[in-house]
């Protein structure tokens, strides 16, 4: 909630065009403010090379029994030990890997594109069409967000399209909010008006002029939202409304794995690891970027949690 | 203030009806039959036309969602197939145990929040800041689901220490119901060994639930000490020779504290998504588990009733800290 005030009073665009401008492909100074950004990065990164490359590194079949290996504590065969059908965990978490990347770029890109398109047209047509959408988002903020996305989940029935979808229904509203409260300070810049006196179209400043100088703070949202979209997509297949056995997807192996929890420490231990990692990276990313590109923000953590 | 105060509230009913309007029908669209699912699966089909008939559930759904509206504004949110009772009766049973856990969690997490954020402000640039701010973040990383099993797994399975899950031990007779929350009610009436039961099922999941809070709220607390440290009236306080301790609870922390009251409603999204969590874990017989099993049985009364409260209580909490602020900060403009 303090994050958004920031946002709508505009706080954000000062520092931001600025940044942006000299900021993509200068890594450097980003990692010299802190070792914790380059804890991030690297993760990040990691994380990455994993979700491209990971099926085909992953020592062996993640889906392949082995009836001969079943319950093995971790060594140097099976580096995370192998489950009730023999199968290692350590490939399948590699190859998990991709698939909670995959999950979460989806929804990003749906809630990101469907949230930022209205938040532009809610921002600058104003009057009767950004009451509409604003009261919409209000409904929508007004809900615990997780339990509205596995509510939507079950509703669908259970499996992991169906939960990139539900937790798209609940991310767009905040891209919503965040980009007409940029939108609406943008509007009254000199370089907008500029424009507006060349007579350039509503589509041309949309595009040109709004959509470039609303990119920097959209990035550092995103790149926080990532670990909570991993995350989210996780505890809904734990809890059994997400991704179905037999996929490796993170959440659904701890799931599995909870049965054996007094016999198999290493079948939850490892993959719940790899997944907290992940999502650390994630927001220390996002974490070191906001602050970085506006120190002022410092503090007012995230957007969505919950 | 008071055209504000209105405004909000009638915002308040036009959300809460809105969360109605999605609950509704997004449980009505579900495949599957509750008539089917109230009769039990052996009854005949004309014991499930008639349960269907009693029920309305033949009319159109804009007819049962004016029936289910009437009920509501009469306080009736109907009947649940699953426990066979009433569903508000089984809220008032489960909310006090959310209400606990929840209180609890919030509770030590703002309290560690203090302390660290505090600490890591009057360090700052230090190994104690950057530890408050790893603290912080992976205090929000941490999946809940995986922290709550890693702790049974340790304090249960391995060292015995604490129990598995449940509110009680299975022998243990819960004390008379006062407030509902165990803890309380076994000291008022004097039941000492129940209420340390209590306490050590609490520990677990509220340490769970108090990493969020704490991560949230470390970061939030850091900054406001730091506001505050650089403002006149501190240097004034340091000046008169008041000592640290006095200046920074008299001087820093009360103005420290406007910005952690405003996270508050963050706070309250980010406990209800674990909560939801936690209670499946631990099997705590609360308000987030009774949704979760209800959703899943497609038990629709149940599931309306329930993500209700949840929302009443989420604007609710919202509205007071709007209130506060706009009390505490005439300077805030509302548009």
């Amino acid at each position: 909630m303090i994050n958004q005030d920031a946002v709508e009073q505009g706080r954000l665009t000062r520092g931001t065009a600025g940044q942006l401008r000299r900021a993509p492909w200068a890594v450097q100074p980003f990692l010299a403010e802190s070792w914790l950004n380059v804890l991030g990065v690297a993760i990040v990164v990691l994380v990455l090379l994993l979700a491209v490359f990971g099926p085909f590194i992953a020592p062996q079949n993640p889906n392949q029994l082995n009836l001969f290996a079943i319950l093995q504590p971790p060594s140097v065969h099976h580096w995370f030990g192998t489950d009730n059908l023999g199968r290692d965990i350590f490939s399948r978490v590699i190859v998990g890997t991709r698939i909670s990347v995959e999950v979460a770029v989806i929804i990003l890109s749906l809630s990101v594109t469907f949230g930022t398109a209205l938040g532009i047209v809610s921002g600058m047509a104003g009057g009767l069409i950004d009451e509409i959408v604003m009261r919409i988002t209000d409904l929508f903020l007004a809900f615990p967000g997780f339990v509205l996305a596995a509510a939507i989940a079950a509703t669908l029935g259970p499996s992991l399209q169906h939960t990139v979808l539900a937790l798209a229904v609940v991310f767009w509203p905040w891209y919503t909010r965040l980009i007409r409260g940029q939108v609406l300070s943008l509007r009254e810049r000199e370089f907008v008006l500029a424009a507006r006196v060349a007579r350039a179209g509503r589509v041309w400043i949309a595009t040109r002029h709004l959509a470039r100088n609303v990119l920097a703070i959209l990035i550092v949202q995103v790149s926080l939202d990532v670990g909570y979209a991993i995350l989210a997509t996780s505890s809904l297949s734990f809890l059994g409304l997400g991704a179905q056995p037999p996929t490796p997807e993170w959440g659904a192996i701890i799931a599995d794995g909870r049965n054996y929890i007094q016999t198999a420490w290493w079948w939850i231990t490892f993959p719940g690891l790899v997944l907290a990692l992940t999502v650390l990276g994630f927001n220390l990313l996002g974490d070191g970027l906001r602050d970085w590109i506006d120190p002022r923000l410092r503090g007012s953590f995230g957007g969505m949690q919950g | 203030m008071g055209t504000v105060i209105a405004r909000r509230l009638a915002f308040m009913v036009f959300v809460l009806w809105g969360v109605t309007l999605v609950t509704f029908f997004l449980s009505r669209v579900v495949p599957g039959d509750p008539a089917r699912l109230m009769a039990g699966p052996e009854a005949s089909q004309s014991a499930v036309e008639h349960l269907r008939r009693i029920y309305g559930l033949n009319d159109p759904l804009i007819v049962q969602y004016g029936r289910y509206m009437r009920d509501l504004i009469h306080g009736n949110l109907g009947f649940s197939f699953v426990t066979r009772r009433n569903v508000r009766t089984d809220i008032a049973t489960f909310l006090p145990a959310t209400i606990e856990l929840a209180g609890c969690a919030l509770v030590v997490g703002f309290v560690l929040a203090l302390v660290i954020g505090t600490a890591a402000a009057y360090r700052r640039g230090t190994a104690t800041d950057a530890a408050g701010r790893l603290t912080a973040i992976a205090g929000l990383s941490l999946p809940v689901f995986w922290l709550a099993l890693l702790l049974q797994l340790l304090f249960h399975t391995k060292l015995g220490w604490l129990p598995l899950g449940g509110r009680l031990d299975p022998g243990m007779t819960p004390p008379p119901h006062l407030t509902g929350l165990l803890t309380v009610d076994s000291l008022l009436t004097g039941h000492f060994a129940t209420f340390v039961n209590a306490v050590e099922h609490l520990v677990l999941p509220v340490a769970v639930l108090a990493a969020g809070v704490y991560g949230l709220m470390v970061r939030i607390m850091r900054t406001s000490v730091l506001d505050s440290l650089s403002e006149e009236y501190v240097r004034t306080a340091q000046a008169k020779g008041l000592s640290r301790w006095r200046v920074l609870r008299r001087h820093v922390l009360r103005n420290a504290m406007l910005p952690a009251v405003t996270v508050l409603g963050l706070e309250f999204g980010l406990l209800a998504a674990g909560v939801f969590v936690v209670e499946s874990v631990f099997q705590w017989p609360g308000i987030g588990n009774y949704a979760f099993q209800a959703i899943q049985a497609n038990d629709y009364n149940a599931t309306i009733g329930a993500t209700l409260v949840i929302a009443v209580i989420y604007v609710v909490i919202n509205l007071i800290v709007d209130i506060c602020y706009l009390y505490l900060d005439p300077r805030i403009r509302y548009t």
